[in-house]
């Protein structure tokens, strides 16, 4: 009777680690397209339908699957407390920035046809790409931050 | 007659589901529940700023020659942000529930608004 | 056609995920009912809010929703009746007035409105040339709104700000 209730347990546990190694595999293959996609959203936001928001919030997804697949621990040792913190506000500061830059070369706060770059239009181009990238980390690192204090402590 | 209810049909039909959540919002006591009736209502309003800009025959706001017609891209831009505003309150009204259930250990209104009278 | 049955799913989920007691089975109800409102955003040409509503309605909400069922009860208790007459009253009273309301708006989808007619126009005219982006709503975002933008990054960012101050313990973590 001994011999067959530990030859469940051990059964039970093979397969709790087996299930969590197709999950594991799954997730660190996945991970790699799926911040590709979101870089490209970000990116073409201006060619198609996309921009700085839609793509920060799918890179911040990434970074939740890896967190709930792997534990908090194992996704801290990745993006740690102060990264994340770190980068919610540079995004905001990049936005700000290309503002004030706007004014060092002469034009209003955030008027980005003023940049030097060859053309209203060409400068125009250029600041909405700086910005768009700037949202895209602020949104990211802040979906990061919401769900890993969300859960606590594990 | 039938085309004064084809005209203004979604409307209506966007009123009806704010209704839905604007009653979970007044007379549910869980907390989570009311989060989620307002959650609703956010839904609805959008709605009726997005269908307002809509045009007949107007394809996507994205540049397909000058010749096209657009659908208007306007309320799109103020939907964007209403919508990431929406999640950021959402996610703000989440960590004041956790704190509310830390402290009193319930999340039904009407059971912490007796603790409350009685700590008085 | 299509689009009367997505409105109807879009009230049967609505309703669903109010009446439902157990609060899990009302997070994945509203799941489905953020991906119907993708659909119904497609089908009223809004691709930008759709792809917005999909990732955030759909995948960031819902995480957010059952994160915080991990840490507070999960079943809703019943301490008031199921049916309240005096908010169904409110609820009513309000309806009437708003559908009383929308009788003056514009047709749907009438392109003579005040809204379609007003600054639009210029910004679909010179919106290539002057933005140099071939997406009139990222171009209104960033370029001719962007002051508004850059305060909605500074909303995000204060969210993420208070949920910290809220929640974080100063106990020492990793």
């Amino acid at each position: 009777m001994a011999n067959k209730e530990t030859d469940n347990d051990l059964s039970a546990l093979d397969h709790e680690k087996q299930s969590n190694i197709i999950r594991k595999t799954l997730v660190t293959k996945l991970i790699a397209f799926i911040q590709l996609y979101a870089i490209y959203i970000i990116i073409f936001g201006e060619l198609g339908p996309g921009g700085g928001f839609q793509g920060g919030v799918i890179l911040g997804s990434s970074i939740i699957i890896y967190i709930l697949i792997f534990g908090l621990e194992d996704g801290r040792k990745r993006i740690s407390q102060k990264t994340s913190d770190l980068f919610s506000s540079t995004g905001a500061l990049i936005y700000a920035g290309v503002g004030l830059l706007a004014i060092f070369f002469g034009g209003h706060f955030l008027q980005y046809g003023a940049f030097p770059l060859g053309g209203s239009d060409v400068a125009n181009h250029y600041g909405i790409m700086a910005v768009e990238i700037g949202i895209g980390i602020t949104v990211a690192a802040t979906m990061i931050i919401l769900f890993c204090e969300m859960i606590g402590r594990d | 007659m039938m085309e004064f209810i084809l005209a203004k049909y979604n409307y209506w039909i966007y009123v009806i589901i704010m209704m839905i959540g604007f009653y979970a919002v007044i007379s549910k006591s869980n907390l989570i529940k009311k989060i989620i009736g307002l959650s609703i209502f956010q839904t609805s309003v959008f709605l009726l700023f997005i269908s307002i800009g809509k045009v007949d025959g107007g394809t996507v706001p994205i540049y397909q020659g000058t010749e096209a017609v657009y659908i208007n891209p306007l309320p799109h831009v103020l939907i964007l942000t209403a919508i990431v505003v929406g999640v950021s309150v959402t996610a703000v009204a989440f960590a004041l529930v956790v704190n509310i259930y830390r402290e009193f250990g319930t999340i039904e209104e009407n059971a912490i608004l007796e603790m409350i009278k009685h700590d008085d | 056609m299509a689009d009367l049955v997505l409105l109807f799913f879009l009230i049967v989920c609505a309703v669903a995920a109010v009446v439902q007691k157990e609060l899990l089975n009302s997070v994945i109800i509203l799941s489905i009912y953020s991906l119907i409102m993708a659909v119904v955003w497609v089908r009223l040409g809004a691709v930008d809010v759709a792809i917005t509503e999909a990732a955030v309605g759909a995948g960031i909400s819902t995480v957010l929703f059952i994160a915080v069922l991990t840490r507070v009860k999960r079943r809703e208790e019943l301490t008031r009746i199921r049916l309240q007459i005096l908010p169904l009253i409110v609820v009513l009273a309000v309806g009437l007035t708003l559908i009383y309301g929308t009788l003056d708006m514009p047709d749907f989808g009438s392109p003579a409105a005040v809204t379609n007619t007003h600054v639009v126009p210029r910004y679909l005219e010179k919106g290539v040339e002057e933005t140099g982006t071939d997406n009139y709503v990222a171009g209104i975002l960033a370029s001719y709104r962007g002051y508004d933008t850059l305060g909605e990054t500074t909303v995000i960012f204060t969210a993420g700000l208070c949920v910290v101050l809220l929640l974080r313990s100063n106990k020492k973590r990793l």
